[in-house]
């Protein structure tokens, strides 16, 4: 680099004598400036996300001594995880549940995706923003409102009762895993839609009218040429709605009777709670972090697999910013 | 000698592998409208952004008036741009945005307010001053640019390819009150470019790079005139280029034999007997030889001709399979398709490139 | 091509069956969305005790009950200082952040990436678990000793997971922004923080706003990471879940009722606030 010293007297014209500082060798200086630049909010967000989470590792690693948290390290927890069947089994009925959440999910938010991506006219981002803004709003109500609908004296029985359809209050609906399925699936089928919806709304109209000059049928067009395009918005939303969902604690304590304790969260919150097992709470909650990220890890390889170009930021890395971004924005 | 304003000393940029600007040295002189011509990727803009201290040399040095600028942050030093897209700030208004030089140097308000008035009066702006810059065309986002960088008075004012995004009339009008305004502020202008028409119309000098090197510096004249490479003889203006091989030089001409034939040329540079190269000529100065004619003389195939108004191009088939180009003024009746031609042309205007 | 069969019909616009599913099945999911929406609300004018069929008649009485309801009212308080802490938090960590996302390179940055978006998509179960065991660690207490002010935990719990939101949206729009416009403030004489105050500040201010809104609501609505971070005073979501417990009232259905209007309301222009492009 050239020879001008710091504090050296620069010259640059007409009364303008100009210094060159220790602040403008830090300019000058890509690495220091980056690192200066850099050094706070990465060691902030180092500090408030990364170490919570080494920390839950960490516990998953303590030794519960009578009924103390002690700091010593243990297999045990994760032996006791994998060798008594109360866990796996417990982690396998929740995959089970967000399993078939996300299956629903998909077939109730695909077509309203598609009809307000290619069939509404006007107001389409109003009508969006109406689909959306649930989400967004008070999850619990959401939860419980099922309740009402559900219950013995709830809004279904009564609505069956004054119909005549039935005569006494069907008992099953509430405080089953089935409520609980339709609950989660109420919560999350906006969830799936908008990456969906984001998805279509990218293809180009131009791609649907040369189908169709090419002699396909509507159908045609949308099997071989929308829905092909349309999957890494369709893996995407299911990722989201499946791990979502399988991680709910609310809606299996609020709908889920004696079914209630049989979700993965139902177990954290009793181990963090009333049954006081930090190590092991921690060691679930491991197991279904990994569970998780091996999860996304996959769907974003499978949506790389599956992007054709032309469709940047679509996938799961796109659409994990696309969720707290499409906020009705449209298209973001 | 008048000494340099602003000295290239080694200047070399580096992105990665990619080598974007290569040992390019040149000094600009005071009040001159030097233009850096050449295609996307030339190093143009990366030069232009390294004289205003957007980007750092990767090695190198540059000097203003002798003293080093190289590590200033662009705020220390005494240059303005006017960007590609205007870039003009649109949360303030166009009197807002002129203003804002003389506001960050903390000139005064009332100075300020005058000298924002005379420069929007300068560019004919000042009836929009209220306006926001979305309110305004091309043109007039454009004059704004400008009014914003010359208000400053700045020693040296880059142009990054300003012009691109006007229409073809409104581009030409633009070019010369450019080149009015440089001479009536005296002021150094830098101008980025791809098209070689305007740097010929506006420039004191043009600075033709490639692959990060200037392939040639000259007035515009002696770059039409006297191209120095292929390259050059070729992206300036039109050119024929036919291969040849050297025979020798003689009497300050070079010459050159194309296939059977002789010719004789110019050239800026010294050539050994053997070697291999071009010669450059340019359609205007080739015609068909009359009976008789001595001079430089190539036969050659008539094929078809072109009318495009004032003149009529006609392409010609040389013996190697090369095609070539000549104008026939308007009126003239083109040579019938088929029949054979005798070339001739003046020797000084045929100049014998390298590649 | 001397074909002589005709080609076959192009397809048509028309409305037919297919289409008519197609609106019929959205129709249906959209009013499935917001049906339980509209009994939680409707309920809230029901003139009973408890809340099952049929709807009785109209009153305000549990909007009263609600106004007059000493635990909520409590947690409403703690609710709001803990979204403006937590919003402020977030506004400080993320802001930065989405620069640092935008504009440098450095070894690792792949992994800040990622780890910025983890409370997004993981179950906030996790994220809240995670914060509880790092906060009973380093020894802060959950309760913060006073009424009606959540405790260090909670709060920073909130803007840890929050942040992920401001630096998405402010990130989406820094990507949108003109660089150009500060490179010619800064050749207009104005330093990087100049510039930043006067030319970058006000071309993303809208997503900063608008994130900062969004974060508000979701502080207010959130569960999961509260549920473990949380001391004596309850947030407004916990509250209203200790009164489900007792069975549904319609009280809860009011209480529910205007947390949705308020949401609402502050989404909506949250929205149009990041929606704005920087002109």
């Amino acid at each position: 680099m050239s020879g001008s010293k710091d504090g050296e007297v620069v010259e640059v014209g007409a009364g303008g004598r100009v210094t060159l500082t220790w602040l403008d060798r830090v300019r000058a200086n890509r690495r220091l400036r980056t690192f200066v630049a850099a050094f706070l909010p990465v060691s902030w967000v180092t500090a408030l996300l990364l170490f919570p989470y080494l920390f839950l590792l960490a516990h998953s690693f303590f030794r519960l001594r009578d009924g103390q948290l002690t700091h010593e390290l243990t297999l045990a927890n994760y032996q006791r995880l994998f060798g008594t069947s109360l866990y796996p089994t417990t982690i396998l009925f929740s995959a089970g549940i967000a399993a078939r959440v996300t299956i629903v999910s998909l077939c109730l938010a695909y077509p309203l995706a598609y009809l307000l991506a290619f069939k509404v006219r006007k107001h389409k981002n109003l009508l969006y923003m109406a689909v959306i803004i649930p989400l967004w709003v008070s999850y619990l109500v959401r939860a419980y409102a099922w309740k009402i609908i559900l219950g013995q004296e709830g809004v279904l029985n009564g609505l069956l009762r004054s119909l005549g359809i039935i005569d006494q209050p069907l008992t099953f609906l509430l405080y089953s895993k089935w409520a609980v399925m339709l609950a989660l699936i109420h919560i999350y089928t906006p969830f799936t839609l908008m990456p969906i919806y984001a998805v279509l709304e990218a293809i180009p109209k131009a791609l649907k009218e040369a189908s169709q000059d090419l002699y396909a049928s509507r159908w045609q067009t949308f099997r071989h040429v929308v829905l092909p395009l349309s999957l890494p918005g369709v893996i995407a939303g299911s990722t989201f709605a499946f791990v979502l969902s399988m991680g709910d604690f609310i809606a299996p304590v609020l709908l889920g009777g004696n079914d209630s304790a049989l979700m993965v969260s139902n177990l954290v919150v009793s181990l963090f709670g009333v049954a006081y097992n930090w190590p092991l709470g921690a060691a679930v909650s491991v197991v279904m972090l990994v569970l998780t990220l091996t999860l996304l890890w996959l769907a974003n390889r499978l949506e790389r697999a599956m992007n054709y170009g032309g469709q940047p930021g679509r996938g799961a890395e796109g659409q994990k910013e696309q969720l707290a971004r499409q906020l009705p924005q449209g298209v973001a | 000698m008048t000494t340099s304003l602003l000295d290239l000393r080694h200047v070399s940029k580096r992105f990665g592998e990619f080598v974007a600007v290569d040992d390019l040295s040149m000094a600009v002189a005071p009040g001159e409208f030097l233009t850096f011509l050449g295609a996307s990727g030339s190093g143009k803009t990366t030069t232009l952004r390294m004289i205003a201290g957007f980007e750092l040399p990767t090695s190198g040095e540059i000097l203003m008036e002798g003293a080093p600028i190289t590590q200033l942050p662009p705020f220390k030093r005494d240059i303005n741009t006017v960007f590609q897209h205007y870039a003009l700030f649109p949360h303030m208004s166009v009197r807002e945005n002129v203003g804002y030089g003389l506001r960050m140097r903390k000139v005064p308000a009332a100075e300020r307010a005058r000298r924002v008035t005379e420069a929007l009066d300068m560019v004919q702006m000042g009836h929009l001053e209220a306006r926001a810059p979305r309110q305004l065309s091309g043109g007039q986002q454009q004059r704004v640019a400008l009014a914003r960088a010359l208000i400053n008075r700045p020693r040296v004012l880059l142009l990054d390819e300003p012009l691109g995004a006007l229409d073809l009339k409104l581009r030409k009008e633009m070019q010369l009150e450019l080149k009015h305004l440089n001479r009536q502020l005296g002021l150094t202008f830098i101008y980025v470019t791809h098209d070689q028409e305007e740097a010929l119309t506006m420039s004191d000098r043009i600075a033709l790079m490639r692959n990060g090197r200037i392939e040639q510096l000259s007035a515009p004249q002696e770059m039409y005139d006297r191209p120095v490479t292929r390259y050059v003889a070729d992206f300036i203006g039109e050119s024929n280029l036919l291969r040849a091989t050297v025979r020798g030089v003689e009497g300050g001409e070079v010459v050159l034999g194309i296939g059977p034939a002789t010719v004789r040329a110019v050239s800026a540079r010294p050539w050994a007997a053997g070697a291999e190269a071009w010669l450059a000529v340019r359609p205007e100065y080739l015609r068909p030889a009359a009976p008789g004619e001595s001079g430089n003389r190539l036969d050659g195939t008539a094929r078809e001709s072109v009318f495009t108004g004032s003149i009529t191009r006609q392409y010609v088939t040389m013996p190697d399979g090369s095609s070539v180009v000549f104008h026939l003024p308007a009126g003239t009746t083109p040579p019938a398709a088929g029949s054979s031609l005798t070339l001739t042309w003046p020797v000084e205007r045929g100049i014998c490139v390298g590649e | 091509m001397s074909s002589t069969a005709p080609l076959p019909p192009r397809p048509s616009a028309r409305p037919d069956g297919l289409t008519a599913a197609l609106w019929a099945t959205g129709l249906g999911v959209f009013l499935f969305i917001y049906l339980p929406l509209v009994v939680v609300v409707l309920y809230a004018f029901h003139d009973a005790d408890i809340v099952a069929w049929p709807f009785h008649g109209w009153t305000l009485r549990w909007f009263t009950a609600v106004a007059h309801d000493r635990g909520l009212l409590g947690a409403a308080m703690a609710s709001l200082k803990l979204a403006v802490l937590a919003t402020g938090l977030a506004l400080v960590v993320g802001v930065p952040g989405a620069f640092v996302l935008d504009r440098l390179e450095f070894p690792g940055k792949t992994a800040f990436e990622r780890l910025v978006l983890l409370p997004l998509i993981l179950p906030g179960i996790i994220t809240g678990v995670a914060m509880l065991t790092f906060f009973t660690f380093v020894g802060l207490t959950l309760s913060s000793g006073f009424p009606y002010i959540p405790g260090w935990p909670v709060v920073l719990g909130h803007g840890a997971a929050l942040t992920s939101i401001v630096v998405t949206q402010v990130y989406a729009r820094l990507r949108r922004f003109d660089r150009a416009q500060e490179e010619a403030s800064q050749d207009l004489y104005a330093n990087e923080w100049q510039t930043f105050r006067l030319v970058t500040l006000p071309g993303i201010r809208s997503a900063v706003l608008g994130a900062a809104l969004l974060v508000f609501t979701l502080s207010l609505d959130e569960i999961a990471v509260t549920f473990f971070l949380i001391g004596r005073q309850n947030t407004i979501p916990l509250q209203i879940w200790g009164m489900l417990r007792r069975g549904i009232t319609p009280e809860v259905n009011a209480a529910s009722t205007i947390i949705f209007a308020i949401s609402v309301v502050v989404i909506v222009v949250s929205s149009r606030l990041m929606r704005e492009t920087t002109g």
